[in-house]
């Protein structure tokens, strides 16, 4: 197998909104040699499929709005776990990148003055927690597109160095610095090692761990697989959102814009059954609220006929906003199921879609390991990050905040740190480890094992039905040993194609073993964790517990099993109050 | 029900020449042809090479010819093409494997039409003002996905390869009509010139293909317009 060698000062891992943002700020620096790796061709990365909007407190629709209501809605929906000197980072600097991302050239929705289009969006609300304001700022439902393609021109503007459909399959950590990462060229099979200075993850979520998900199949984890199996902890990793509204068995996503608009959520009966759920916020509560409410229905038997779903209602918006302000939804529901959201209501169920948890890092996206120490060179950030900005569950519109002004932090920080530090050694064959992990699996090929595939299949059956929206101790200590089995079966696959070049048989087998390992960290977590908060609902925990877990988890593998460790949650302005909408 | 798809095969690796395979097997009419292909890499022939990601449209992964029609692999559905489906690479374009193509040359083109926001006046410190109407003019070339289903169905194309194409002109399109940019001249200047929208017969077949429902011909119209319309 044959291996190349790269030297940069800067590389960045994954091309969606987060990298992008990153590699746009490493690029106008122009003193520091920056490199993107992207598995997939940039602009089919998943963010791309970002509909409703992008929050900031603008305060273009003649309503008033301020960073701090902001800051409060995402305290409060994070269920008061995320980090609050994060989260006023965040609230703080959101109206600023989303101005210039419009400067950039972002084609956003107008209003009548020609400013940018705002709309409501579940938990964010006016005057702490008073009544809805229109905060998502959006371009129709297509915002992450808009913002993806906007990414990417500047991109190619600013002479970013791409490495298309190049997946990283190790991370050189070391001695606590990051110093490079090991990479195949999807096109020959061949391995690359780039060395670096600094390198940030930007690899985006694992949706695909469940059977029903908004997410890509491409959406396997490996940023969070490929440190966690090098040591760095994993933080939070039990808080996963579902999204209430996916298409009926499919799971792609209508978005909550729907219910911003005006879209009502009903059961069997016909009845808005959020209105009992919800007195306050209603269909337009908090996303975990939601989750659970349309769980609770159909468990009661007032799904549609009795079945796992319910009805999403949007005929009373009108055609003219349907076409207008969701043109996107209206077309996923005539092409995938045959139905017209203008006259019908559209069947929908929560579908698993992101994850609040992931590689722990500081407000410039650096990494932290176990005992708060950092990591020198290694950053994270986007969805694979956790800063903690979301803590135990994500309001819409807040991760693409998340994204830019994250990623636009760190790749500032990686300059200013590249023009610091010294290129340090990786090894005498830095490339070996991958090599030997992958010659191991194209050996295989053509011979009598188990098939990738049909794990895939069962893992992503187990953690529907064992580490969903609601968990108990029995559930979780079930999915543990399936899990478990899966594992142990999976040293076992044996892969069909023995070729080099777009073996994409072997790719699926590495991920479905690297989503295994992330699916056993989330179980754990799950498990560990003895009170509900956010999207982990625990029902043999039913409370909420502040004196004992108002804390952050973090996780990394050791020796077969899970190593647990916390750290404290940053409490500036809102202390923890009960939670309603 | 029961379906056969009959899809393009090269494997440079293995053998020489391409070939078609056959499969046969149960599905939903309501599946996804994607879902068909995805069916028969897990669970009849793991060696079948093609890219998808989102799976629903967005990403642009999936053109495909299918019933010798460029379409996005998930977003038509089996009962909308039938129980016998041909699944072949995009035209015009080198096979790598299977049904993966090499999408330099596509994305060269993309690039040669500076597709980015120019405009170097200092911004006001809010957002550029722009009206409805004027947001509205460039709407329809803002949901290009990429997915070179237009350009790789343009007969135009196929005898001319170095014709920039549909999408490149789409994306053009995108800030040539946007009130905000300054950068038309220098487009306009690159797509008079022979490669470019000259090289367009108003055959239509981008148009049909766009997953996306761009009126591309009239887009493509609209920047011809422009370049006439310039030069008196
Ligand atoms: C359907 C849908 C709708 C959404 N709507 C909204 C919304 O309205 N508002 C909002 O705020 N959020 C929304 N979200 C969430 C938000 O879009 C995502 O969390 C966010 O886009 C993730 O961006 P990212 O940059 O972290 O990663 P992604 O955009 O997922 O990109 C990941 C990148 O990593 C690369 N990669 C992965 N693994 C490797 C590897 N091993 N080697 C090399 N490259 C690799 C991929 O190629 C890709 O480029 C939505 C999510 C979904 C699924
Ligand atoms: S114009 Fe339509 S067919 Fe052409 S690349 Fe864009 S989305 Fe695809
Ligand atoms: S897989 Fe994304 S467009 Fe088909």
């Amino acid at each position: 197998m044959r291996v190349h060698e790269h030297t940069f000062d800067a590389i960045v891992v994954g091309a969606g909104g987060s990298g992008l943002m990153a590699a746009v700020y490493l690029a106008r620096q122009g003193d520091v040699r920056t490199a993107v790796l992207s598995k997939l061709y940039p602009t089919r990365s998943h963010t791309g499929t970002a509909q409703g909007g992008i929050g900031a407190a603008l305060g273009n629709m003649g309503e008033e709005d301020h960073w701090e209501w902001h800051m409060f809605d995402t305290v409060k929906g994070s269920d008061y776990l995320g980090d609050q000197d994060a989260i006023e980072v965040m609230c703080r600097e959101s109206p600023e990148v989303v101005y210039e991302l419009e400067h950039m050239g972002l084609p956003f929705s107008r209003n009548e003055e020609g400013r940018i289009a705002q709309r409501r969006f579940g938990g964010h609300t006016s005057n702490y927690g008073e009544a809805p304001v229109r905060r998502a700022c959006y371009a129709a439902d297509r915002t992450g597109h808009m913002i993806l393609q906007t990414l990417y021109q500047q991109s190619i503007k600013n002479d970013v160095q791409f490495f298309d459909e190049y997946q990283v399959v190790d991370l050189l950590i070391e001695g606590g610095a990051c110093r490079g990462a090991v990479a195949l060229n999807i096109a020959t099979g061949e391995l690359h090692v780039f060395r670096c200075k600094a390198l940030v993850l930007a690899t985006g979520g694992y949706g695909q761990v469940w059977e029903i998900t908004s997410n890509a199949v491409t959406l396997t984890g490996d940023g969070m697989f490929l440190v966690a199996r090098r040591g760095v902890p994993l933080e939070d990793m039990e808080f996963y959102q579902f999204h209430p509204t996916g298409i009926r068995g499919m799971g792609i996503l209508i978005t909550e814009g729907v219910r911003g608009e005006g879209g009502i959520l009903r059961n069997h009966e016909g009845e808005r059954f959020m209105e009992r759920y919800a007195p306050n916020l209603k269909d337009l509560a908090s996303r975990d609220v939601v989750s659970r409410a349309i769980y609770k229905e159909i468990r009661a038997g007032r799904g549609i006929d009795g079945k796992r779903f319910v009805h999403l209602d949007a005929t009373q918006l009108g055609a003219e906003v349907i076409e207008t302000k969701l043109p996107e939804i209206a077309d996923f529901c005539r092409t995938y199921l045959g139905i017209d959201p203008v006259t019908e209501p559209i069947p929908v169920q929560p579908t698993a879609h992101y994850a609040m948890g992931g590689i722990p890092t500081n407000v410039n996206g650096a990494v932290v390991g176990m005992h708060g120490e950092p990591i020198r060179g290694l950053y994270a950030i986007g969805e694979c990050a956790c800063v903690s900005v979301h803590g135990a569950n994500r309001l819409g519109t807040n991760s693409l905040v998340d994204l830019v002004v994250f990623g636009r932090r760190a790749g500032l920080a990686m300059a200013d740190y590249c023009r610091h530090a010294d290129l340090e050694s990786a090894g005498d064959d830095p490339a070996g480890p991958a090599r030997e992990e992958l010659e191991r699996l194209w050996s295989t090929a053509g011979s009598d094992g188990e098939n990738a595939a049909e794990i895939r299949r069962e893992m992503k059956q187990v953690m529907m039905d064992n580490v969903s929206v609601f968990r108990t101790e029995e559930l979780l200590q079930e999915g543990l040993a399936k899990i478990a089995a899966l594992r142990e079966r999976a040293d076992r696959i044996a892969i069909d194609d023995r070729s080099q070049g777009f073996n994409l048989d072997l790719t699926d087998a590495w991920e479905t073993k690297g989503m295994l390992e992330l699916a056993h960290i989330m179980t754990f977590c799950a498990l560990n964790r003895t009170e509900s908060r956010g999207a982990h609902s625990r029902e043999d925990y039913p409370d909420r517990d502040d004196e004992n877990w108002l804390k952050h988890t973090l996780a990394v593998p050791r020796d077969g099993s899970i190593e647990i460790g916390y750290k404290p949650v940053s409490i500036t302005r809102f202390e923890p109050k009960e939670r309603v909408y | 029900m029961r379906v056969t798809f009959k899809v393009y095969r090269y494997q440079p690796e293995v053998r020489e020449d391409p070939y078609y395979d056959s499969f046969s097997f149960d599905a939903e009419p309501t599946d996804r042809v994607l879902d068909g292909l995805n069916h028969i890499k897990w669970h009849l022939d793991g060696t079948l090479a093609l890219r998808r990601s989102c799976q629903h449209g967005i990403c642009g992964s999936d053109a495909l010819r299918i019933n010798g029609v460029n379409r996005l692999a998930c977003k038509v559905l089996i009962r909308d093409v039938g129980s016998k489906i041909t699944v072949e690479p995009l035209m015009g374009c080198e096979v790598i494997k299977d049904l993966v193509v090499d999408m330099d040359p596509f994305f060269g083109h993309y690039r040669a039409v500076l597709p980015y926001f120019m405009n170097e006046e200092a911004p006001p410190d809010r957002e550029r003002i722009q009206s409805v109407e004027e947001r509205e003019a460039f709407d329809d070339t803002t949901k290009c996905i990429l997915c070179a289903a237009c350009t790789t169905s343009c007969p135009s194309r196929w005898a001319n390869p170095g014709f920039l194409g549909p999408a490149a002109i789409v994306q053009a399109h995108r800030f040539i009509f946007d009130s905000r940019d300054r950068g038309a001249a220098d487009r306009l200047s690159i797509l008079g010139e022979r490669s470019g929208v000259w090289r367009c017969r108003t055959i239509y077949n981008c148009t049909r293909a766009c997953p996306k429902e761009i009126q591309i011909t009239k887009a493509i119209g609209e920047v011809k317009r422009r370049i006439v319309d310039d030069r008196s």
